[in-house]
Parts: C-alpha cells; structure tokens; sequence
C-alpha cells in the first residue's frame, strides 16, 4: 500500500479530527467576521478597514493575503518533484516586493481612496480608465480566484477522503459560501482579521514542519540536500538548476517569461495593492512592506526545508499518485513527521491559506466593480456611501458564484498555469500604467488605455493559444490542438508590450496630458497632502 | 474633460480653492524631495532587477558553474538563490532608512507648508 493510499485511509479514520479543526476555524473567523462587521459604518471602513491598522498588523495580513495554496503546497511540491527550480519560484515570489517596496507602496496610499482604480485614473479621463481599471481588476482576481478554488477542491476532498464528485463540487461550493459571508459581512476588517490569523497559523506550521524536518538531519542542511539527491535517484541534478526549465532552448526562455511575470507581477496585483489603504500613513505603508517581506522571506527560506524535506524523506511515486503536480507533498510530508494528528492541523492550516487568500481576491474585485465601475462610471460619482457598499456586497455574492462555478468545472485543470498568468496578467496590464501614471509627467489616457487593454488581451490571448490550454498532455484541453504560441508563460512578450503602448499611445495622444492633475498627483504622492 | 469627483477630493473643508499644486512642485524644496526619491529608488530598481535577472539567466545557461560544490551538498546555485533573500532583506532595510532620513524631514516640511499656507 503507498502513502498516498495510507494518507486517505488515515485521513478516512481521523476525518472527525480534521472536521472538527476546520469547523473551529471557519467558527472562530466567521465569529471575527460577525465582530468586524458590526464595526463597519461607512465605506472606508468596508473598502479599507477604516484604515485603523498598523504597520506589523497589516505587513501580517499582507503575507496571509500573499502566501496562497500555490505558495505553501505549490512550492514545497515543485521542489520536491523537480528539486532546485522549485526554489526559483520562491526567489521571484521574494524579490518582487521591492518594486512594492521601492515605487508603489507609499505614493498609492498618498494618492489613492479604495482601489487600484483611483491612482490609475487620478490624472486621466475617469469614465474610461476607471472602467478599464475595474475589467483589469476583475480579470487578474478570477484567475487567481480560479487557481485557489480549483486546489481547494482538489486538496479539501483528498484531505477528507472525499471521493465522490458530487463530494468534491459541495466543497468548492462550501468554501465560496464561506468567503462570500467573510467579505460581504466583515469588509476588509473581517477579511484583514482572518488573513492575519491565517498568516500566524501558516508560519508556525511550517516552523514546526521545518524543525521536525532538521530534527531528523542533526540540523545539518547539507546532509539533508544528499539525502534528498539520494532518495529521488537524481543525485546532484536534483540540487542544480535545469531539472525542470533546462530541457530545452524554449523552456529555457519559458523560465525567463516566468522570472519576469513572477518579479514584475506582484506590484500590480490589486488585492495586494489594496491592502496599503489600510493604514493610516505612507510610512505606515512603508513598515507593512517590511514586515511583508520579513515574514514572507522566512516562510520561502523554510520551503527549502519543508520541499527538500519531502524530497528525503517520501516516495516520489506516492507523491504523484496523490497528485501529479505535488499539490499534497506537505500534507504527506506532515503525516510522516507526525503522524495523522499533524496531518490534520496542516491540512486545516492549507484550508485556513486558502479561505484567506479567496476573500482577499473577492474583496478586491468587488470594491473595484462597487468603486470603480457602478460609482464612478454607471452612476458617475452621483452614489451614496449607501449604495456603493450595497453594490460592493453584491458584488462580492456574484463573483463568490462565478468563482464556485469556475471551480467547480476546473477542479481538474493545471492549477500553477493559472497562477502564473494571473501574474503576467497584472505585470503586463496593471504595472505600465500605475508607474507611469506616478513618475512620467507626459502620460495620457490614451496610453493607459492602449496600455491596460494591450497588457490585458496580449497576456490572456497568447495563454490561451499556449500549451498550458491545449496540444499537451497537462493541458487543460488535451486532445484540442491550436497551441501555436511556445511559452506556457506569456509575461516575455505581454509585459514589454504593456510598457510600450503606454509609451506609444501617449506620444500618439492628440490630448496634451493634464499639467495641473500631474502636480496634483506629484505633490500629494511624495507628501502624504491631502491623503484620505 | 471629465475631472475627478467631489468626493475624490481633500476633504479638508478649509480647502475652499485647491492648493497650488503647480507651484509647490515647481518649488526648489520640491524638486530636492523628488531628486531624492528617484535618484534612490530608480538605479536601485534597476540594480536589483538585473541582479535578480542574472540569476535567472545564470541558473538557465550556466549549469556547470551553478552545480559547483562548496561545502558538502552546498552548491553555488543554493548560495546564490540565499544571496537573492539576503540582498532583498538588505535593500528594505536601507530603503527604510535613507526613506527616514532623506525623504520623510522634506516631504513632512512641505505638507505642513501646504496645511498652513494654501
């Protein structure tokens, strides 16, 4: 009998446990959500929180925001199946916040109110770019969203033992009616709260993992790295780059697409850019970044110990059987370090990671459609507080229920294409035009239009002509053959043309760009004048 | 043109005229805080991006040199892949600090000019 089949007899005989655990969690957040949700009276309080957090409470809820299922079982099982280039995608998740860090933190919470939206439309034509903003916004959520749901489904029903597909679709379908109360009751108080709780549950699981991992190796790394050359029967390949994106010349270039979508991305994902309003200063802003990145670089410094670990110590045929990207090499990983009792707590810390990371996605998305799209363009800013927090809710009940359609129908897709694109998708459509809206003076609406719209259709055109949706045995349509563009990640072509049509649309613009807005935007963005 | 909504404005009620924006940010002070700014954070991003591109583009066409052993099972790529983490923490660290010391006095001196002057 291999482990995996162990690993869903054991989850089979300690289902009670791992029930009772997820029912706490979802209780104690619901209760947390109801809590926050009774605080909420206006609209910064739904949109940002009331903006009453601190810098190390917000760094921590930005790292439970950030950390998602493809981090935490994604990585440790990408390094466990392809060693070395696992790591790679820890590096680009890491780095990447210094662009945050260094350019958008700070002048978005200076010149912004709720969305992505307002700093990209500051200086431009509202209706246009707000609605651009909003499409943009929606688009990189759900596919993000598509990615969590699809591995809730897939990770929850195998944590379970749940076999039945109609077992499998009430999970996807349980997790959407979760995180659509978290938003629609708690704003992003209720979903700050539970990101943060998440975050402390996430990090000392794979604190705990990570000791009982060096435990069985004296705390000698290198010892660990030879037995996991050794147990995978790659030797040192396993430890070097190549395993996986040094086949051939095309995913040689694939691994550098990926390198940019994956550093570039970060700071144009709106459910992360969203987290800086809630804070009461750009400093504040600044702190939350650091601790982010504190926080976030332990957890990725300890996939090397939890994939590696995994690596050492389980089977690789167990680990493909049980799922044939990695997904659950943590969760193995858990039962064989501590048997079915760890197994259940971090089953119940991935469950917590992805409920946390589906509300942080739905809330961005739906403020963006309340914000942007009903209360600046449809009612063209004539909406009470009262009515954008109504659409908001809304909202948030309509994406919840694509969301769960989605899942439901790509419960068996390439969940790390999505991911990646969801990626390439903001770094492509969303960066161009937040950079030069804040540091090039000559910026017009056309070329944030020509921009997000370029960024947008280029990235999600090419993904779909690529092999992660047909022409290969992982594609989501295996037997469907129209994958006439090579790259699974479209970020080295999408990410360059977002940045030049925001450069060309604006030379092109018969519309000189609007001076007094540019010094409005300037001054308030370095001074922290007049911010909300 | 469109312009923005009321409520995307201030809401400091003594703001019955805007503030002159143009005229701050054509201002010497100004020009000192934004210097200080981009000429930090910009050959600062383009380091760290190349930096992390080499990396990407060692760990691709470089396989000999990154397979090389150190110490024990220790290879230049894991060292190399350590010194991404450790260049990062050390960029935030002194971002924050030149941000402390060279960006909030300026832009702290020019808000308060606003509050009180316009």
């Amino acid at each position: 009998m291999n482990l995996h089949q162990l690993a869903v007899d054991s989850a089979s005989d300690h289902r009670p446990l791992i029930i009772t655990l997820f029912s706490v969690f979802v209780l104690a957040t619901l209760g947390i959500t109801v809590w926050a949700g009774r605080q909420t009276k206006d609209a910064t309080d739904f949109y940002a929180g009331g903006r009453s957090f601190s810098g190390f409470q917000n760094g921590l809820a930005i790292s439970g925001d950030y950390m998602s299922a493809a981090s935490f079982l994604g990585i440790a099982g990408a390094i466990a199946l392809a060693g070395y280039d696992g790591f790679l995608y820890s590096i680009g998740f890491l780095v990447a916040w210094l662009v945050a860090l260094l350019l958008v933190a700070e002048p978005l919470r200076n010149t912004g109110r709720y969305t992505m939206g307002d700093v990209l439309a500051f200086r431009m034509r509202q209706r246009p770019v707000r609605t651009a903003a909003g499409v943009s916004t929606i688009v990189v959520s759900i596919f993000y969203l598509l990615a969590q749901m699809a591995g809730a489904g897939v990770l929850v029903s195998l944590l379970l033992g749940i076999t039945s597909e109609a077992g499998k679709i009430l999970i996807v379908v349980l997790v959407g009616v979760v995180m659509i109360l978290y938003v629609s009751i708690g704003g992003m108080k209720g979903t700050t709260w539970v990101q943060m709780v998440k975050a402390v549950m996430l990090i000392a699981g794979a604190l705990l993992m990570t000791f009982l991992v060096l435990l069985k190796f004296d705390f000698n790394v290198s010892d660990l790295l030879g037995k996991a050359a050794e147990n995978t029967k790659l030797g040192h390949a396993f430890l070097e780059p190549g395993l996986k994106y040094g086949v051939t010349g095309t995913t040689k270039l694939d691994f550098i697409s990926l390198g940019l979508a994956l550093v570039l991305g970060t700071a144009g994902l709106p459910h992360i850019l969203i987290r800086f309003y809630t804070v009461p200063t750009a400093k504040a802003a600044r702190n939350s970044v650091n601790w982010a990145i504190g926080i976030i670089g332990a957890f990725y410094l300890m996939t090397i110990a939890l994939g590696f670990g995994a690596a050492a110590l389980l089977n690789k045929t167990d680990i493909t059987t049980s799922n044939k990207a990695g997904n659950t090499a943590a969760p193995l990983l858990a039962e064989e370090l501590g048997g079915p009792v760890l197994l259940a707590v971090i089953s119940a810390v991935a469950f917590a990671t992805i409920l946390a990371v589906v509300a942080g996605l739905t809330l961005a998305s739906s403020s963006s459609f309340a914000h942007d799209l009903y209360a600046n363009v449809i009612r063209k800013g004539e909406a009470t507080q009262e009515e954008e927090i109504k659409a908001a809710r809304w909202a948030t009940v309509g994406i919840g229920a694509v969301a769960v359609v989605l899942g439901v129908f790509s419960r068996d897709l390439n969940v790390a294409g999505l991911v990646a694109l969801a990626f390439a998708v903001a770094a492509s459509a969303n960066l161009p035009t937040i950079l030069y809206s804040l540091f090039w003076k000559r910026f017009t609406t056309q070329g944030a239009l020509w921009s997000i719209y370029g960024g947008l259709i280029s990235s999600v055109v090419l993904v779909l002509f690529s092999p992660v949706v047909s022409g290969k045995e992982s594609s989501m349509f295996k037997h469907a053959d129209f994958d006439w563009f090579p790259l699974e990640n479209p970020g080295l072509i999408s990410i360059p043309l977002g940045f030049l049509l925001g450069w060309v649309g604006s030379l092109l613009s018969k519309e000189k760009p609007d001076k007094d807005k540019y010094a409005e935007l300037e001054v308030r963005s370095l001074t922290g004048y007049g911010a909300h | 043109m469109d312009t923005a909504p009321a409520s995307d404005r201030p809401d400091d009620q003594r703001q019955q005229e805007p503030p002159p924006y143009a005229e701050v940010q054509a201002s010497a002070e100004f020009g000192e805080l934004r210097r200080a700014h981009r000429s930090f954070a910009f050959p600062l991003t383009i380091a760290f991006v190349s930096w992390y591109l080499l990396y990407v583009l060692l760990s691709n066409y470089a396989d000999d040199f990154m397979g090389t052993k150190l110490v024990g099972n220790i290879n230049v790529a894991l060292v190399f892949g350590l010194a991404q983490f450790l260049t990062t923490f050390l960029i935030a660290w002194w971002y924050s600090r030149h941000a402390a010391a060279k960006l909030d006095p300026r832009s702290a001196a020019i808000k308060s000019t606003l509050d009180g002057g316009a």
